[in-house]
C-alpha cells in the first residue's frame, strides 16, 4: 500500500498518469476481493458437500444455536455501518470521528470473533471436534478461515488508528481507510452468505 | 494464505510503533539500501527488469533439475527390467519432475518475460507495486527451494503431479514429501497471486499516453489474460492444498473414503485450477510467437483484434472444461457429455490463433532466424498436440487413452513443443534487448535442431506406446510382454529414451551458447534494433536504463516503433524506411523528462518472503517453529509498513549525471 | 474483462468519490439491512412452508448487493471495479455450482 505514496506524489507533481484515472491500490484491492470470492466459494462448496456426512458426533441442526449466531451476525453487520461512517469521516478529514468509528468497528469485530471463540468451545464441549466428522472438519475450516479474515481486519483497524496517531499513514489517508473498509465489508458479506447457507438452511 | 498488500502495512503497527518519530524522518529499521553494483543490489532491488532476470535465472535452474529428473525416468525405461530407480524413487521422480516443470519452470519463466517486457511494451517506467513484485519473486524462489529441500529430508512427493486421493494420504505416502509439496506450492501460489495483481494493475493503469488496450502488443495481451486466469485459479488450488494439509498434518479426513469423504472433491478442485493452469502455461508463449512471427515476416500480425480476443475467449472458456480430466472417474453421463462438448469448443479459439500466425507468414518476407525457427516449430508441434487433445475430448476415446502414454504424448507436445519452444523463441529474440549481445547463430541452429529432433523422437513414439496400452507412470517393462514387430514397445521406448538425451543435449547447447556469447571476445555488441522490430520495448537503449525510457513515448499506432521507422506509400501501398532506429530514438529523446522518481530499494520483500518457509518447516516438524515463523511475518510486515516506498531524502531526484541508480540522463541511445 | 477498460480510457478525472451517501443515509441502509436480517432469523421461528428457501436466498442476495453497492460504493464508483469484482463472484458461482451439480447436489434437495 505504501506504493500509493508514489503514484500519488507523481500524479500531483510530475504528471505521471494512470491510464484509467483510478488508483492502483483500489484496483488491486478489488481484484484481490474478486479472487477471494473463489477462495470462499471453494470452502463453502466443500462444506455444502460434506455437511450431511456425520459418521460420529452431533448433526448440524442439533448443534447450531441460531439465536446466538443471529446476534453475532447482527454485530458484524453493524460493524459495516460503523466502518462506512469512518470512511466518510476520513473523507471529510474529520479525524476525531474517523478514529472513533474505527475503534468502534474494531470492537464490534472483536465481539464477533469473541462470539465465534465461544461458539467453537461450546461445540467442542458438545462433542464436535475438528476431526470428529466431515461436517466438523469442513465447518471449522470454513468458519475458521472467515474468523482469521476478521481478525486480520481487526489488526489492520487498530494499526490504522495507531499509525494515524503518529501521523505515519503514507499517501492519501482517506484512501487507506477506504481500502481497509472494502476489505472489512467484504468479510461481512461473506458472513451474510455463510449465515444463510450454513446456519439458517438446515441440512 | 494469501498475503494481501493492505494488511501488511497495518499489522505492523499493532506490533507497537515506536512513538515520537517525526513524520519527516527516515523510517525503518535498516538504513535504506542505496543503489550499487554489487550483488547486494540484486537482493534489495525492486527494478522489474532485474527481477525479470532473477525469475529467468532461477526458473532455468529449476528447468535443469526437472530435466535431470526426466532423464533419469527415461534412463530407467531405456531397457527392459530397468534398475536405475526403484519403484518408490520412480514415483518421486515423475511427481517432482512434473511439479518442477510446471510450477518452477514454465510459470516463472513466463513471469520472467512478463516482468521484464510488459512495462517496456506499454511504455511504463515501472510496475504498479514494485516491492510486492520483489516479494513475489522471493516467494517463488523460496517456495521452490523449500519444495526441493524434501529430497534431503526423506524424499520428494510421490503421488503424481495431480496428487489424487488416496495416494496423497499418509497411509500410502508416509514420508514428508507430500507435505513439502502442499506447503511449497502454497508459497509459490502467493508469488503467482501477488504477481497477477501487480501485472494486471500495471497493464490496466500504467500505459503511456495513447497506448489504448487495442494498441498493446499481443504479448502484453496474453500476459493480461494469463494473469486473470492466475488471479482466479490460484485461490482454488489454495483451498485444495489447505484441505490436504489439514488432512495430512491435523487429522482431518477430507479425502478419506473410509470416513465417508468423496475423493472426487480433490479431483474437481485440482482441475478447476488445473485446466486454467494449462492456459497459464501456453498463453505467454503464444504471446511471444505473436511478436516474433510478424517481425520476421515483415508484416503486421494478421487479424490483431482476433488474436487478442481469441486469447480472452480461451481465458473464458478455459473455466468450463475442467472435468475432461475426469472422464474415467464416474462423473455420470450428463456431466461427461457437457464437458466433452465444451472441450471441443475450446479448440476453436486455439485454432483461430494458428490460422492467424499462418496468415501472417503467408506472402511475407520470411527470415529464418533462430527465434523464428522456434516460433514455427511451436506452431507445428502445438498443432499436433492440439489435435491429440481433441481426440481426448471425445469421451469414449478418452476412456481408452486416459492414463496411457498417449496422454503423456499429448501434453508434452503442447507443453514442451508449444510452451517451452515459445520461451526459447523469446530467449533468442529478446536476448540482445536484455544483454546487448546476440546469441550465436551457429550454436543456435544446433540448439534448435537438436531440440526439435529430440522432442519429436521422445514424444512422437509415445502416441504409439499409449495406443498400444502402455500405462503412464509405469516403472519397468519386460521384453516378454513388449509385443512384436512395428508395435514392439521395447523398440519405441528405446527410441523415446534416445530422443530424450538428444533433447537434453539441445538444451545444454543453449547454455553453451550463453556462455560463448558472454565470454568470447569475438561477439560484438548488438545493434540497437537487430531484428527491425515493431514494438515499444525496442525504442529505448539495450539494456534499458533503470527508468526504462528517457522520454515516455506517446503512442498513436499499433506497432508504434514500426510506424516511426516506416512510412506507407499511399499509391503503391509499399512501405519505405524513413528513419533508422537510432534516429527515432534521438528524436524521441531530444527533450528528456526530468524529475523521474523511481521506487527505492528495500530489504523487506526478501525478509518477509523468507519467513514463509519457516512456517512451512513448522507445519511439518514442529508447531513452535510455526509460531516463530508467524512472529517473523509480523515483524517483517512491521518493518515494511514503516518504510515509505520512496525514501524521504529522495536520492533519485533530481537526477545528477554520472551518479549511480538508473536515472542518469544518457542521451546516446546506445549508452 | 478487457473491453471494460476501453471506455474509461484516459478519463483524466479522479473517481467520483463524493457521490456516496450521507451519513444519515448510511444509517437508513443499515436499518434496512437490520430489518432484512430480522426476517431471515424469523424463518427459524415461523414456518414459511414452500417460501422458506426462496425467501432466504432472496434476502441473502439483497443484503449482499446492498452492502456491496452502498457501503462499498460500487454503485457510485468506476464501472471497472464492478467488472473486476463481479467477474470473480460470478465465475465462482458458476464454477462451484457446476462442481456441486456433478455430485447431483441439487437433485437430492429436490
Ligand atoms: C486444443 C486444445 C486442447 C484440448 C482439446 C485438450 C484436451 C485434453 C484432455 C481431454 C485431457 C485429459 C486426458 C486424460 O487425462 O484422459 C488433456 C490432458 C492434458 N492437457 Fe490438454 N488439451 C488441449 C490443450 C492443452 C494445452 C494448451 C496444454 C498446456 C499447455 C495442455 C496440457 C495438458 C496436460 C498437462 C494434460 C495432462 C494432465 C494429466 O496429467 O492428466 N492441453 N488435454
Ligand atoms: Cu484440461
Amino acid at each position: 500500500m505504501a506504493e500509493t505514496a508514489i503514484s500519488h506524489d507523481h500524479d500531483a507533481s510530475h504528471g505521471a498518469h494512470s491510464s484509467t484515472g483510478l488508483s492502483n491500490n483500489k484496483l488491486g484491492m478489488w481484484m484481490f476481493l474478486g479472487s477471494e470470492c473463489l477462495l470462499f466459494g471453494g470452502l463453502i462448496s466443500t462444506y455444502m458437500l460434506y455437511k450431511g456426512r456425520v459418521n460420529s458426533g452431533p448433526q448440524p441442526n442439533k448443534i447450531f444455536d441460531i439465536p446466538f449466531t443471529s446476534v453475532s451476525s447482527f454485530v458484524l453487520l453493524m460493524s459495516s455501518l460503523t466502518m462506512v461512517l469512518a470512511v466518510s469521516a476520513a473523507q471529510r478529514k474529520d479525524e476525531r470521528n474517523m478514529n472513533l468509528w474505527l475503534i468502534i468497528t474494531a470492537l464490534l469485530g472483536a465481539t464477533f470473533v469473541g462470539g465465534q471463540v465461544y461458539e467453537f468451545t461450546s461445540f467442542y464441549r458438545e462433542g464436535l471436534g475438528f476431526t470428529t466428522s466431515l461436517f466438523g472438519s469442513s465447518f471449522y475450516t470454513l468458519t475458521g478461515f472467515h474468523g482469521v479474515h476478521v481478525s486480520v481486519g481487526i489488526i489492520m483497524l487498530m494499526a490504522l488508528v495507531g499509525m494515524n496517531r503518529n501521523n505515519r499513514i503514507p499517501g492519501d489517508r482517506a484512501e487507506v481507510v477506504e481500502l481497509i473498509g472494502l476489505y472489512w465489508h467484504f468479510v461481512d458479506i461473506v458472513w451474510i452468505v455463510i449465515f444463510t447457507l450454513v446456519y439458517l438452511i438446515p441440512s | 494464505m494469501t498475503i494481501i498488500e493492505r494488511p501488511t502495512t497495518e499489522v505492523a503497527v499493532a506490533g507497537g510503533a515506536p512513538s515520537g518519530v517525526k513524520p519527516s524522518e527516515a523510517l525503518g529499521v535498516f538504513k535504506r539500501p542505496a543503489a550499487s553494483t554489487s550483488w547486494r543490489d540484486w537482493i534489495v532491488t525492486v527494478d522489474h527488469k532485474k527481477l525479470g532476470i532473477m525469475y529467468g535465472v532461477s526458473a532455468f535452474f529449476f528447468f535443469l533439475i526437472g530435466g535431470v529428473e526426466a532423464l533419469l525416468i527415461r534412463l530407467q525405461l531405456i531397457a527392459p527390467n530397468g534398475k536405475v530407480l526403484n519403484a518408490d524413487q520412480y514415483n518421486q521422480m515423475f511427481t517432482m519432475h512434473a511439479t518442477t516443470m510446471v510450477f518452477l519452470f514454465v510459470m516463472p519463466m513466463a513471469a520472467a518475460f512478463a516482468n521484464y517486457f510488459v512495462p517496456l511494451q506499454i511504455g511504463a517506467r515501472d510496475v504498479a507495486f514494485p516491492r510486492i513484485n520483489a516479494f513475489g519473486f522471493w516467494c517463488f524462489l523460496f517456495g521452490g527451494l523449500f519444495l526441493n529441500s524434501s529430497w534431503f529430508l526423506g524424499g520428494g512427493a510421490d503421488g503424481g503431479w495431480f496428487m489424487y486421493a488416496p495416494n496423497s494420504s499418509t497411509l500410502f505416502s508416509p514420508s514428508h514429501g507430500i507435505d513439502f509439496w502442499t506447503v511449497g506450492l502454497q508459497i509459490t501460489g502467493i508469488a503467482s497471486l501477488t504477481g497477477a495483481i501487480n501485472l494486471i494493475v500495471t497493464i490496466l493503469n500504467m500505459r503511456t499516453k495513447g497506448m489504448k488496450m487495442m494498441r498493446m502488443p499481443i504479448f502484453t495481451w496474453m500476459v493480461l489474460v494469463t494473469q486473470f486466469l492466475l488471479l482466479f485459479a490460484i485461490p482454488v488450488i489454495t483451498v485444495a492444498l489447505f484441505l490436504l494439509t489439514f488432512q495430512r498434518s491435523f487429522g482431518a479426513t477430507f479425502f478419506d473414503v473410509a470416513s465417508g469423504a468423496d475423493p472426487l472433491l480433490w479431483q474437481h478442485l485440482f482441475w478447476i485450477f488445473g485446466h486454467p493452469e494449462v492456459y497459464i502455461m501456453i498463453l505467454p508463449s503464444f504471446g511471444i510467437v505473436s511478436e516474433v512471427i510478424p517481425v520476421f515476416s515483415k508484416k503486421p500480425l494478421f487479424g490483431y483484434p482476433i488474436v487478442a480476443m481469441s486469447g480472452a475467449a480461451i481465458g473464458f472458456v478455459g473455466w468450463g472444461v475442467w472435468a475432461h480430466h475426469m472422464f474415467a472417474s464416474g462423473l455420470g453421463p450428463v456431466s461427461v457429455a457437457v464437458f466433452s462438448m465444451s472441450t471441443m469448443a475450446i479448440a476453436v479459439p486455439t485454432g483461430v490463433k494458428i490460422v492467424n500466425w499462418v496468415m501472417t507468414m503467408w506472402g511475407g518476407k520470411l527470415t529464418f532466424t533462430i527465434p523464428m525457427m522456434f516460433a514455427i516449430a511451436l506452431i507445428v508441434q502445438f498443432t499436433i498436440g492440439g489435435l491429440s487433445g481433441v481426440t481426448h475430448a471425445v469421451a469414449p476415446a478418452d476412456t481408452q487413452q486416459t492414463d496411457t502414454y498417449y496422454i503423456v504424448a499429448h501434453f508434452h507436445y503442447v507443453l514442451f513443443g508449444g510452451a517451452v519452444f515459445g520461451l526459447f523463441s523469446g530467449f533468442y529474440y529478446w536476448w540482445p534487448k536484455m544483454f546487448r549481445r546476440q546469441l550465436n547463430n551457429a550454436i543456435g541452429k544446433w540448439n534448435f535442431w537438436l531440440m526439435v529432433i529430440g522432442m519429436n523422437l521422445t514424444f512422437g513414439p509415445m502416441h504409439i506406446l499409449g495406443l498400444q496400452g502402455q500405462p503412464r507412470r509405469m516403472q519397468v517393462w519386460t521384453e516378454a510382454r513388449a509385443g512384436e514387430g512395428f508395435f514392439n514397445l521395447g523398440f519405441w521406448n528405446r527410441i523415446a529414451s534416445i530422443g530424450s538425451f538428444t533433447l537434453g543435449t539441445g538444451v545444454l547447447l543453449f547454455l553453451v551458447n550463453v556462455v560463448y556469447t558472454h565470454k568470447s571476445k569475438k561477439v560484438a555488441i548488438a545493434p540497437l534494433d537487430p531484428w527491425d522490430a515493431r514494438s515499444l520495448e525496442w525504442m529505448t537503449q539495450s539494456p534499458p536504463q533503470e527508468h526504462n525510457f528517457d522520454v515516455l513515448p506517446t503512442v498513436s499506432h499499433l506497432d508504434e516503433f514500426f510506424h516511426r521507422k516506416y512510412e506507407t506509400d499511399s499509391s503503391t501501398h509499399g512501405v519505405t524506411q524513413v528513419r533508422s532506429a537510432e534516429e527515432v530514438m534521438a528524436e524521441l529523446n531530444a527533450h528528456p523528462d526530468e524529475h523521474i522518481h523511481m521506487p527505492s530499494r528495500s530489504y523487506w520483500p526478501i525478509l518477509l518472503a523468507s519467513s514463509l518457509p519457516v512456517i512451512g518447516y513448522g507445519v511439518i516438524y514442529n508447531r513452535t517453529l510455526m509460531a516463530v515463523g508467524a512472529g517473523l511475518i509480523l515483524l517483517t510486515m512491521f518493518g515494511w509498513a514503516m518504510e515509505p516506498s520512496t525514501s524521504p531524502d529522495d536520492d533519485f531526484d533530481p537526477p545528477a549525471p554520472g551518479e549511480g541508480g538508473g536515472h542518469t540522463k544518457e542521451l546516446s541511445p546506445l549508452g | 474483462m478487457s473491453t471494460a477498460t476501453e471506455h474509461v480510457e484516459h478519463t483524466d478525472g479522479h473517481e467520483a468519490e463524493h457521490h456516496g451517501l450521507s451519513d444519515k443515509q448510511y444509517i437508513y441502509v443499515a436499518l434496512i439491512l437490520a430489518a432484512l436480517t430480522a426476517i431471515e432469523v424469523s424463518t427459524y421461528y415461523i414456518d414459511f412452508g414452500p417460501f422458506f428457501m426462496p425467501t432466504l436466498f432472496i434476502l441473502m442476495t439483497v443484503k449482499f448487493v446492498t452492502v456491496v453497492s452502498y457501503f462499498m460504493h460500487l454503485k457510485f464508483d468506476n464501472k471497472l471495479f464492478t467488472y473486476l469484482f463481479y467477474s470473480g463472484l460470478i465465475l465462482a458461482i458458476c464454477v462451484y455450482c457446476g462442481f456441486l451439480a456433478t455430485f447431483k447436489f441439487f437433485l437430492q434437495k429436490g
